[in-house]
């Protein structure tokens, strides 16, 4: 019983390991057979509409609602010291920094990604990839690469938009709703927020997390069972770890970035 | 060999075979799916390779196809040995040929029209207006010119397999492979997938390799049989030598007995000892 238990675990640890191992080389491979995917803009374009202009609607209304959220939270925060006026550098440094990049990435893992993962998956469960390969074409040139660099192309502006958004829903409420003056909302904004501090470190940011979704969301598709049950476990398990990843990867890079900022 | 009436071009019996897999094996793991086979494929011919399911016959197509390599053994198609082909040679093989899988593998995301003119896009540079006669060519040989702005969701199962079959000769391939090409179809799909199997590889040249268990509807236009049972080729001959055959695994497949050397039931304790009946006799 106890032997079973521990070449159990043995097992699943060596499995984990050469998953690892694969993802690596499948993240290898798809960079080396980039080249169709730039060659051939056409087909990131196209794959820029399905996963970035598709995810607008939902990135545009949470960054919203985000910012006016922060709008309400921040004031009742900041009035307590009397610097009400401080609401527009809150709302936009939180943004900018934080929250731009981290939700619009976990929002982009469950919109976009999953999308990718049960294309991917579907299309080796029907064989298409498989008929692709006997066709001469590579899936990973034809497929797979365009959707990775359409994935990390999507992602900053995604992220840009949300944050734009949030400031936007922010200054909403704090200005119009509860009459903080716009004025200062705006520049103390401007003087606040730093260019590359703050702007520069959050697209670094999304582009990470653009590059950690979508690669997982692509090797979860292409590594999926190719089965009703593998690809619906594959497309979870894109959610779930790019998220995490997201999370993991947000607070390695705050770690390195805001070092001694004040 | 009724074959040999479709290999008129070709000028000797020895450049004839297209394909020639000699003492191939493969193996998933420790499981040996194929062990030792041997099989010729000469042009102009269709040849079927039958046996029941999971015996290793969509395997062999995945070897000729150079998707897997062989254990040990060779496989040559025209010439060239697959299994030594670095990634380019392969690629540059297998634009001569064709696959049509089990249920059609068109690409979802694209009309039918584009689905024939995929190859012809990624691998010519023909200019647009070439290409779209091409394609309506190629459905028209399979009856499908007017479902050219039909989406794959939109087709039946046979329309499906026929509009794979027209993808698959988009190029002219020399050889044309079919995995369970009759899996599903009606009876009418059946014949019209049968006879078009045999006339595109008379009219167009080709040599077909069609991998099925309908013994029937294949007997009636297949040249060459080869059977496969548990890794191995258990009988070939002529669709007439294998009609007559009676080497029990052959007469069993052939006429569609429950058992046989197959047997019906899946390796199992004895029946009395699952239901726990010699228990209750002790």
């Amino acid at each position: 019983m106890l032997r079973r238990s521990i070449e159990g675990l043995g097992q699943r640890t060596i499995e984990g390991v050469w998953r690892i191992g694969f993802a690596a080389r499948f993240f290898g491979v798809m960079l080396l057979h980039s080249g169709t995917a730039f060659q051939r803009f056409g087909l990131t374009i196209r794959e820029m509409y399905f996963s970035g202009v598709l995810s607008l609607i939902i990135i545009l209304v949470s960054g919203l609602f985000v910012g006016m959220v922060l709008g309400l939270q921040g004031y009742e925060t900041l009035q307590r010291y009397g610097s009400e006026s401080a609401l527009g550098t809150l709302v936009a440094l939180s943004l900018v920094r934080e929250l731009g990049p981290v939700l619009a990435g976990l929002l982009f893992a469950s919109r976009a990604g999953s999308a990718i993962t049960a294309e991917i998956g579907l299309m080796k469960a029907t064989e298409q990839l498989s008929a692709m390969e006997m066709m001469a074409v590579d899936p990973i040139a034809r497929v797979v690469a365009p959707r990775f660099w359409a994935g990390v192309i999507s992602m900053p502006v995604l992220a840009a938009l949300f944050s734009a958004m949030g400031i936007f829903g922010g200054y909403l409420v704090g200005v119009h709703l509860i009459g903080v003056d716009e004025g200062s909302f705006w520049s103390q904004m401007q003087g606040a927020v730093d260019f590359e501090q703050d702007i520069l470190n959050g697209v670094i940011k999304s582009v990470v997390f653009g590059i950690a979704i979508t690669t997982i969301a692509l090797f979860e598709g292409y590594d999926a069972p190719p089965t009703a049950e593998g690809v619906s476990g594959a497309t979870t398990r894109t959610v779930v770890t790019s998220s995490l990843a997201v999370l993991a990867l947000d607070f390695a890079l705050t770690a390195f970035m805001f070092r001694g900022i004040n | 060999m009724s074959g040999f009436g479709h290999c008129l071009r070709v000028k000797s019996l020895q450049d004839d075979t297209l394909v020639e897999i000699t003492d191939a094996t493969f193996g998933y793991g420790v499981r040996q799916v194929l062990k030792g086979i041997n099989l010729t494929a000469r042009r102009g011919q269709v040849v079927a390779i039958m046996g029941s399911s999971g015996c290793g016959k969509t395997t062999l197509l995945r070897l000729i196809g150079g998707q897997v390599r062989a254990g040990q053994g060779t496989v040559r198609v025209a010439g060239e040995s697959v299994g030594e082909l670095d990634r380019a040679g392969l690629y540059r093989l297998r634009r001569k040929m064709g696959m049509l899988f089990q249920f059609g593998a068109l690409f979802t995301d694209i009309s039918v029209f584009d689905n024939v003119a995929f190859q012809l896009r990624e691998h010519t540079d023909l200019p647009e207006d070439a290409i779209r006669d091409l394609v309506l060519m190629k459905l028209h040989a399979v009856g499908l010119r007017g479902a050219a702005d039909l989406m794959p969701s939109e087709l039946s199962g046979g329309m499906a397999r026929r509009v794979a079959l027209a993808r698959a000769i988009a190029l002219d391939p020399m050889l044309v492979m079919y995995d369970e090409p009759f899996a599903g179809l009606d009876p009418i799909s059946l014949g019209v997938t049968g006879n078009l199997i045999r006339r595109l590889t008379d009219t167009l040249g080709l040599t077909s390799l069609v991998v099925t268990h309908d013994v029937q509807e294949s007997l009636k236009i297949v040249d060459y049989v080869y059977f496969v049972s548990e890794g191995v080729i258990v009988a070939e001959g002529t669709a007439d030598e294998i009609r007559a055959s009676t080497l029990p695994y052959v007469h069993q497949f052939v006429h569609g007995e429950a058992d046989g050397p197959m047997p019906f039931h899946y390796p199992a304790p004895t029946y009395a000892e699952d239901l726990g009946l010699e228990a209750q006799g002790a």
